[in-house]
């Protein structure tokens, strides 16, 4: 089983990420998918975390993810603000949105670290929401791209089901350039 | 035809099973963590996907109301609510019941005010256990939907309520794949609804539900209409029927689609257990990984679900229990100055019994504290320490209190 | 540990909610009326703020630990004096805003 926990502002679409992500785990093959909010009152603005939790059997753990395998962090900012790395399990991942290095983002040397522009390729994608770019569903390309556990087939397929016309396609065309432009 | 398999939070999974059901009248007030559920089906009657009458009410009360109304001219009624909701409606839900009404309500579990708390417990269920509903509690989101279907066929068959519940938030809002049956599959197990106790007809008038006295009294034709005590009496007795009609529908649905839930109860690693964890709900899925981990210990743990709570299971719960050391209870809810309304219960029920396990509990949950498995496994093995000790009764248990600060 | 739930309406009661912004207030101080008049008067974006961030002064103070940004302070200065800008410019990591106070 993979545990993972996201980080993001609310309103920033971190729960839409696990939504999304566990649709497309699901069309890749994975029997058993959840994915939740940290619950209670959601703020714009406010640091949020949601859960995901995948696996080949039914999932049949409902707590919060403390222990995650992938920690997924949508703004860069949340670094100094939320614990992300609390938790991680040693050979774990932590894949974030932002154009800064491991090392300017005074992350821990033996962290596996895989950075992505997602906030350039949501605005690169045209994928703009009340003036913000949206990286809600772009931030899934990275996470194929770091972790090989999802396809992007099933990323786009995801999206797809998700959003409805021209707000699909962009979308995906965000989560491609997000999933092009991730290093480790 | 096959279900298409999606995934799906708990919400979307009760509304989808409303749509199935081809409910007639729908009447809620949004609260948190039911509105979505609420939102989908305006949604589908918006757009026509679903042919229902949606009305918009300005209180839980006034939404029981409407259910009543609707479903006393024989329509099939829906409505959901949680805690603060279910309180404000109480009245129309022992209404509702003693109306012999086959309205289905899901009810998203939540913690009860004050203080404000938005989060899971099952506080709000059992504030009703008594009001002579059926109560069924699932245990992930496709329970959800295969669940609130079979409702309607009980509700119809039985002329009582039923109370789908729900964990707020665990289930609720959490995303997992749900199978959703196809509209020939349902059409096929369930039929309209054609059959109420009240047939509303010009040419022969009634009055429904006038004032009831203490003995039975003579009718206009000189027939024995029962006193109130008499009603409640046939009342119950549907609700005792529901043990065996619970079941039944079970097996007609799996039958139809496919999928069973069990019946009154279900169970995991139970055969050869020697100490049984007990609870409804989500709660129930998470203790099926405690008992693997206690196993890995070589404790002889097993898990027994409460699927029907009301009515509840005497005679089940005797048969599965008898002969194990232990059964150990968590309860998301208190009867505050007591215990646990689920270990209280059950406890009652072994009394006499032969080979009746100690029947411990555990208080867990209040207000969305989260509980892993964990946590229910260290719950466990302090209740064995107990019961190794020489305790033979003890107070619940309460797992992940901080009173200290 | 009291018995029933109860807050005092104190600074910091919500938790740190400037760290909630996407956009922050910047004050040109050769706008601010009351700058220029070199008194306490207009006052107005201390009045609108809705969660009590701006100190009366000779300008406004905005105290940018509970700041959430919401843009009022921006839209009601009646000399136009206040600009919101992108959290993003400023360097909101932790790491920057530790280095800044060194500095």
């Amino acid at each position: 089983m993979y545990e993972i926990r996201w980080h993001g502002r609310g309103g920033q679409g971190a729960v839409t990420s696990a939504k999304v992500l566990a649709d497309a785990a699901f069309r890749s093959g994975f029997e058993g998918v959840t994915s939740q909010p940290s619950f209670g009152a959601e703020r714009r603005g406010a640091p949020i975390t949601a859960s995901s939790r995948l696996a080949h059997e039914p999932i049949r753990i409902l707590s919060q993810v403390t222990t995650p395998d992938i920690v997924v962090v949508l703004d860069d900012s949340l670094l100094g603000v939320a614990n992300a790395t609390a938790g991680m399990k040693p050979d774990g991942t932590i894949i974030i949105n932002t154009v800064k290095t491991p090392a300017e983002l005074g992350l821990d040397a033996l962290l596996r670290v895989v950075t992505s522009d997602v906030t350039g390729a949501a605005e690169t994608a045209e994928l703009i929401v009340g003036g913000q770019p949206m990286v809600s569903t772009a931030i899934l390309g990275a996470f194929a791209a770091a972790t090989g556990l999802i396809s992007m087939d099933s990323v786009e397929a995801a999206i797809t089901h998700a959003f409805h016309g021209p707000a699909a396609k962009k979308n995906v065309d965000a989560a491609r350039i997000a999933y092009e432009c991730a290093h480790a | 035809m096959s279900d298409r398999v999606s995934v799906m939070t708990g919400n979307e999974a009760a509304a989808n099973a409303a749509r199935l059901a081809r409910v007639q009248v729908i009447a809620a007030y949004p609260i948190t963590p039911q509105s979505p559920v609420v939102e989908q089906l305006a949604a589908w009657v918006e757009s026509g996907e679903l042919p229902a009458e949606f009305v918009a009410v300005e209180s839980e009360h006034s939404a029981m109301t409407v259910c009543i109304g609707a479903s006393t001219v024989g329509a099939r009624t829906f409505t959901a609510t949680s805690s603060n909701g279910l309180a404000y409606m109480t009245e129309q839900v022992w209404w509702a019941s003693g109306a012999r009404l086959p309205i289905v309500m899901c009810v998203v579990n939540r913690a009860m005010a004050a203080p404000w708390n938005v989060l899971n417990d099952q506080q709000d269920s059992m504030s009703v256990r008594d009001a002579g509903w059926v109560q069924l509690f699932c245990r992930d989101n496709q329970e959800i939907l295969d669940t609130t279907v079979q409702a309607y066929r009980i509700a119809e068959r039985l002329h009582v309520p039923v109370m789908v519940c729900y964990d707020g938030f665990l289930l609720s809002h959490t995303m997992m794949p749900v199978a959703v049956p196809t509209s020939e599959q349902i059409d096929a197990f369930l039929p309209p609804f054609t059959e109420p106790f009240t047939v509303v007809d010009p040419s022969d008038p009634h009055n429904i539900g006038p004032v009831v006295m203490a003995e039975p009294r003579a009718d206009e034709t000189g027939a024995t209409r029962g006193g109130y005590m008499e009603i409640r009496a046939l009342h119950h007795r549907a609700l005792l029927d529901a043990l065996d009609v619970i079941p039944e529908t079970d097996a007609e649905y799996a039958s139809a689609v496919g999928r069973s839930w069990g019946g009154l109860t279900w169970e995991y690693l139970l055969d050869d257990a020697e100490v049984v964890l007990v609870a409804a709900g989500s709660l129930g899925t998470q203790l099926t990984v405690t008992a693997e981990q206690l196993r890995a210990e070589g404790i002889k743990a097993g898990v027994l679900g409460i699927r029907a709570y009301r009515p509840f299971p005497v005679e089940t719960l005797r048969g599965k229990l008898a002969g194990r050391r232990l059964a150990l209870v968590f309860d998301k809810a208190l009867s505050y100055g007591y215990e646990g309304p689920i270990c209280s219960d059950l406890r009652g029920a072994m009394l006499g019994t032969d080979g009746a396990p100690a029947v411990f509990g555990a208080v867990c949950g209040l207000g969305g504290r989260d509980v892993s498995p964990g946590d229910l496994a260290q719950a466990a093995r302090r209740a064995l320490a107990d019961l190794d000790a020489g305790a033979r009764t003890r107070e619940p248990d309460w797992i992940n209190l901080h009173l200290e600060g | 540990m009291s018995e029933i739930s109860m807050s005092r309406p104190a600074v910091g009661e919500a938790g740190r909610t400037g760290d909630w912004r996407n956009n922050r207030p910047v004050m040109d101080t050769t706008r601010c009326l009351a700058v220029k008049q070199g008194k306490v008067t207009c006052q107005i974006c201390w009045v609108y703020c809705p969660d009590g961030c701006i100190a009366q002064g000779v300008g406004p103070i905005i105290d940018l630990t509970y700041c959430k940004g919401c843009g009022i302070c921006a839209q009601e200065c009646p000399a136009g004096a206040i600009e919101m800008q992108p959290e993003s410019i400023h360097g909101v990591c932790a790491a920057d805003e530790m280095g800044e106070a060194a500095r």
